[in-house]
């Protein structure tokens, strides 16, 4: 056995995914948070900064400062870094679509404050591949889309020499259902995608490939089986050591590093017995942590209270202890790596990257990741592994505690007062940020903004590099809003191929036998099949539930119409209409349920469908449910409703009892 | 049947639109004589020619819905309103159907001048001519244009193409060679062919080629119209407009050489057999004389509806086989 090394290991980064409300509210909270020992920054946007939507844009009603901060303008990310060291801190900003745009302005901010841009530490998500397949936070097509990816790589590797321009994403794939293998393939899919497109956009010299192929970092995610998670990491560490030598020549082996932060499993927190998600984000966390050689740089742990709603102060706090105790209490950073010879985790190690490398060979050949996406391929591989997962919960092979085992539980005195127990948005915010980006419009000098916004649209024409007009329309005032708009006007916009229509029905089990025919037997009733909408309104694009249960429906022989991601509560009703359905499913993971749900049916009502049943499904407080109930919704379902063929039953139900079945 | 629907109708109510595919689709039998009265009264008064009916076929993943997206928006630049019935097919196990066409069909956003439906092809013993033929019949009311589309290539060309004035079949760039083509029978039918994705390059121009060969090679009917082959991309717009055109074009020489009267008249034969059978059965259809007997009858009797021809024989076969 090795003697323990006489020096410490340094520990990874800590960091704690935060954001909401405002500006000034953020801010306090991450000066609390780095008074407390954390050790970098992870900005969480919301949703119509992530999609490019100014706070008072039709589409951002209700999703203002709700998952993140509105950062509309420069001033809004003056406010945000206020009395933060720029230069020494590394800040991790989960932002794709608008990624160029958040940069600049990250950029130009620290550059009023007299800080040089070649000073900044820090990470910009920027993995629009994943958006399309899980994540839905996507603007613009594939092609332009890669070609903002590349124009920054290329720009940061000049400019901002410390800055990972793109984390490349399994986190997400993984959310979405993806197995080890599906995770490691389709990172490594995603990374060639991107490192081929520098390379031949003819943007940077060959000799400083091996640099650009050295900022490419990963963000990955850990779920429960640790020992599978640990020979994951190793296996990425080794293959990606490979793909930078054989595909792309780099021979410094300190620029073919494995470099990856890392956020565990959401997936697996549970709502039942939340208590229990603590002991999760432990074991997880050692997944990511245990080997050396394939330890990660940053860490961010979710907070124990995820699925019930947006962590408090306190809860965060909790997390970050995890962390610190980790790394400062225990004496895992003082060995090297615990696993080098072990033959079980060699041989699992191999076994992944075989299976692996033959799932990426497949992507390849299709003309890789973007090509994949565009086909549905590789979201049709997500959907089904993510069905197959769920479908081992609900009959039970697979166990989860407190969920479909042991159910039985003292009262929880962490949870008695649900209304305290997690933070909620006031909606005053929305109000606030709207007021204040008004009067930032209004001050602006408006002659300055037309033109840098005609500077951008030259740049966009010619294929100039995006980055220097962008960081000077930052500095003009261009608002998120405006930059978005004048490449939605280039780009056009896309609709990522769902994954859902295609895929074989499941074998019926017990249950799924007695609703099918429970759906065939109302069809009498109805007079045609039983026929449902599901979509999602408001701009929360986490597709996995709307998919699931589309699919579900449809194994149970309803029709169902998917309509995706991304609708206004005018969309949703006229479709309902004209698609002559009996319910409605509607689900959203944003928080902004209470503005929307109650917009949807107000638009029903106005379209003479009032009386078509509307069903809820996403991550709402038990004093929203209620609301939602008492405005007219049908049933509402949180993260604990796992077992999908009960929630069909009483979808038939709620059609039985609506006015179609009178 | 209510005649305040009709009204409704006429004056391109949206909601009676719905209401009336809804009762079109119902299958209760008070509701079935309601329907064909409603599709009866519609069809009195309709105009001839009235909306132009469009078929889209096409290989899965060829990008029809994506194509129809560019389309619709095209007719929309030319002030023409559009109604759209996707077809999807059903789960032959479950009966359930995933109709995603929607997601990929975003013109029809907040536009009144645009109508989608999508539908499950259910049993396919004929259920996609009926279903869809009464929809086709319900839009052409109140939009300027209608397409079907359906996935798949054979047998549904055939049932689309008896109810469109126009079949268009979108061909993926290397989605196969003339032989393939031929063998696979797409070729006989379709009255124009577009290959998606030109903005792939070669790969579209050589398909374009492959198709122009068999086309060259297989004998057609009518012989006076050859079916051009045209490059588009949804993606940047290309073709998208010459394709509007050819649509056009072809309309007006069918209607002029009297094709379109003909092929109206052969997809009122269709839906009347084929929704005999599928109610009935063969069986059904044999009391009533047979596949040749009803069509005998309807080329008899030409100002009758498809519609009141098929209530007529409905009633008849309920009586002959004790309400069945």
């Amino acid at each position: 056995m090795s003697a323990p090394t006489p020096e410490r290991d340094r520990p990874w980064v800590f960091r704690t995914y935060s954001g909401h409300s405002s500006a000034k509210a953020s801010n306090a909270l991450y000066r609390s948070n780095l008074s407390k020992g954390q050790t970098g920054l992870s900005v969480a946007f919301d949703l119509p900064t992530q999609t490019g939507f100014d706070s008072d844009h039709a589409l951002a009603r209700g999703e203002v400062g709700k998952v993140g901060v509105p950062i509309s303008h420069i001033d809004d990310m003056a406010t945000l870094f206020d009395q933060i060291p720029l230069d020494r801190m590394n800040t991790s900003m989960t932002i794709n679509a608008t990624a160029a745009w958040l940069l600049s302005l990250y950029v130009a901010n620290a550059e009023r404050n007299g800080v040089d841009a070649a000073a900044l530490q820090g990470t910009t998500q920027n993995d629009i591949i994943k958006e399309y397949l899980s994540r839905g936070t996507y603007v613009f097509p594939p092609e332009p889309s890669m070609r903002l990816i590349a124009d920054m790589v290329s720009y940061t590797v000049d400019k901002i020499p410390k800055w990972n321009p793109i984390n490349i994403c399994s986190y997400h794939l993984q959310e979405a259902g993806a197995t080890p293998t599906q995770e490691i393939a389709y990172a490594m899919a995603n990374a060639i995608a991107v490192l081929d497109g520098v390379r031949d956009s003819g943007d940077v010299s060959p000799e400083v490939i091996p640099n650009v192929v050295g900022r490419i970092s990963f963000f990955l995610n850990a779920g429960i089986r640790f020992v599978e998670e640990i020979c994951k990491c190793r296996a990425m560490a080794e293959i990606w050591d490979e793909i930078t030598g054989e595909r792309y020549g780099v021979e410094n082996p300190k620029l073919r590093r494995f470099r990856y932060g890392v956020q565990v499993n959401s997936l697996g927190l549970t709502e039942a017995q939340p208590e229990n998600n603590v002991i999760r984000i432990v074991l997880e966390a050692l997944g990511v942590t245990f080997s050396k050689k394939a330890r990660c740089r940053a860490l961010q742990l979710p907070a124990w209270n995820e699925a019930l709603g947006l962590p408090r102060p306190w809860d965060q706090q909790w997390s970050l202890r995890i962390q610190q105790i980790l790394a400062y209490e225990t004496d895992l950073l003082e060995y090297p790596d615990l696993f080098d010879g072990s033959h079980v985790v060699e041989a699992k190690v191999e076994e992944l990257k075989a299976s692996a490398k033959e799932e990426l060979e497949r992507v390849l050949k299709m003309g890789g990741a973007v090509a994949a996406v565009e086909s549905a391929y590789m979201k049709q591989q997500l959907v089904a592994s993510n069905t197959r997962r769920l479908r081992a919960i609900e009959n039970g092979e697979q166990t989860v505690v407190g969920v479909n085992a042991y159910t039985e539980a003292e009262p929880s005195p962490l949870t008695d007062e649900d209304e305290q127990s997690i933070l909620v948005v006031d909606d005053s915010a929305e109000r606030d940020q709207i007021e204040a980006l008004r009067a930032f419009r209004a001050k602006r000098n408006d002659a300055e903004v037309q033109a840098a916004l005609r500077e951008l649209d030259d740049a966009l024409a010619s294929g100039r590099n995006v980055m220097p007009v962008s960081i000077r329309a930052a500095q003009a005032g261009v608002t998120t809003g405006e930059w978005s708009d004048t490449l939605r006007q280039r780009f056009g916009e896309y609709r990522a191929p769902t994954g859902v229509v295609e895929g074989r029905a499941a074998e019926a089990s017990d249950g799924t036998a007695a609703v099918r025919e429970r759906v065939q037997a109302i069809e009498a009733q109805l007079g045609r099949p039983l026929k449902l909408l599901v979509g999602k309104p408001g701009l929360d694009g986490h597709s996995n539930g709307a998919e699931q249960i589309a699919v579900k429906a449809r194994d149970v022989g309803m029709e169902v119409v998917y309509e995706g991601i991304r609708l206004t509560p005018e969309e949703i009703a006229a479709s309902a209409r004209d698609e002559g359905v009996h319910v409605i499913g509607l689900s959203i993971l944003s928080g902004s349920h209470g503005v929307l749900v109650i917009d949807v049916l107000e638009e029903l009502r106005k379209v003479g469908c009032g009386d078509v049943p509307v069903v809820v499904g996403g991550i709402i407080p038990d004093d929203d449910a209620q609301k939602l109930r008492a405005a007219g919704v049908a049933r509402v379902y949180t993260p604990k409703d796992f077992d999908l063929t009960r929630i069909m039953d009483e979808i038939v139900d709620v059609v039985a009892d609506s006015r179609a079945a009178a | 049947m209510p005649p305040e629907l009709v009204q409704r109708l006429r004056a391109g109510d949206r909601g009676a639109v719905a209401e009336a595919l809804n009762l079109a689709d119902d299958r209760r039998p008070a509701k079935r004589a309601e329907a064909l009265a409603l599709l009866d009264a519609l069809d009195q008064d309709a105009p001839f020619p009235g909306a132009a009916r469009v078929g889209v076929t096409g290989a899965p993943g060829a990008g029809k819905s994506t194509l129809l997206d560019a389309l619709v928006r095209g007719l929309r630049r030319r002030d023409a309103t559009v109604a759209v019935v996707a077809v999807d097919p059903s789960s032959q196990r479950t009966g359930g159907a995933l109709l995603g066409d929607r997601i990929r069909m975003r013109s029809g956003a907040g536009d009144p001048g645009v109508f989608i439906r999508s539908m499950a092809a259910r049993d396919r013993l004929g259920g996609l001519a009926e279903s869809t033929w009464a929809a086709v019949s319900i839009l052409a009311a109140s939009f300027d244009h209608v397409f079907v589309e359906t996935v798949g290539v054979g047998q549904s060309e055939g049932e689309i193409a008896a109810l469109a004035d126009s079949l268009l079949f979108v061909a993926n760039p290397g989605g196969g060679d003339t032989l393939q083509f031929m063998k696979a029978g797409i070729l006989e039918l379709p009255d124009l062919f577009a290959v998606n994705k030109a903005d792939v390059g070669p790969l579209a121009e050589r398909t374009a080629r492959e198709l122009e060969g068999g086309l060259r090679l297989t004998e057609r009917d009518p012989k006076d119209w050859a079916p051009p082959v045209e490059l588009v991309s949804a993606r940047d717009g290309t073709g998208i407009d010459a394709l509007l055109d050819l649509l056009d074009t072809h309309r007006e020489h069918a209607l002029a050489a009297g094709q379109l009267a003909a092929r109206r008249e052969s997809g009122r034969r269709r839906f009347v057999v084929e929704s005999l059978r599928r109610r009935f059965g063969s069986f059904g259809l044999e009391r009533v004389g047979g596949v040749a007997g009803v069509e005998d009858q309807l080329n008899q009797s030409t100002d009758e509806s498809a519609f009141a021809a098929l209530a007529r024989l409905t009633r008849t076969l309920e009586e002959r086989l004790g309400g069945a």
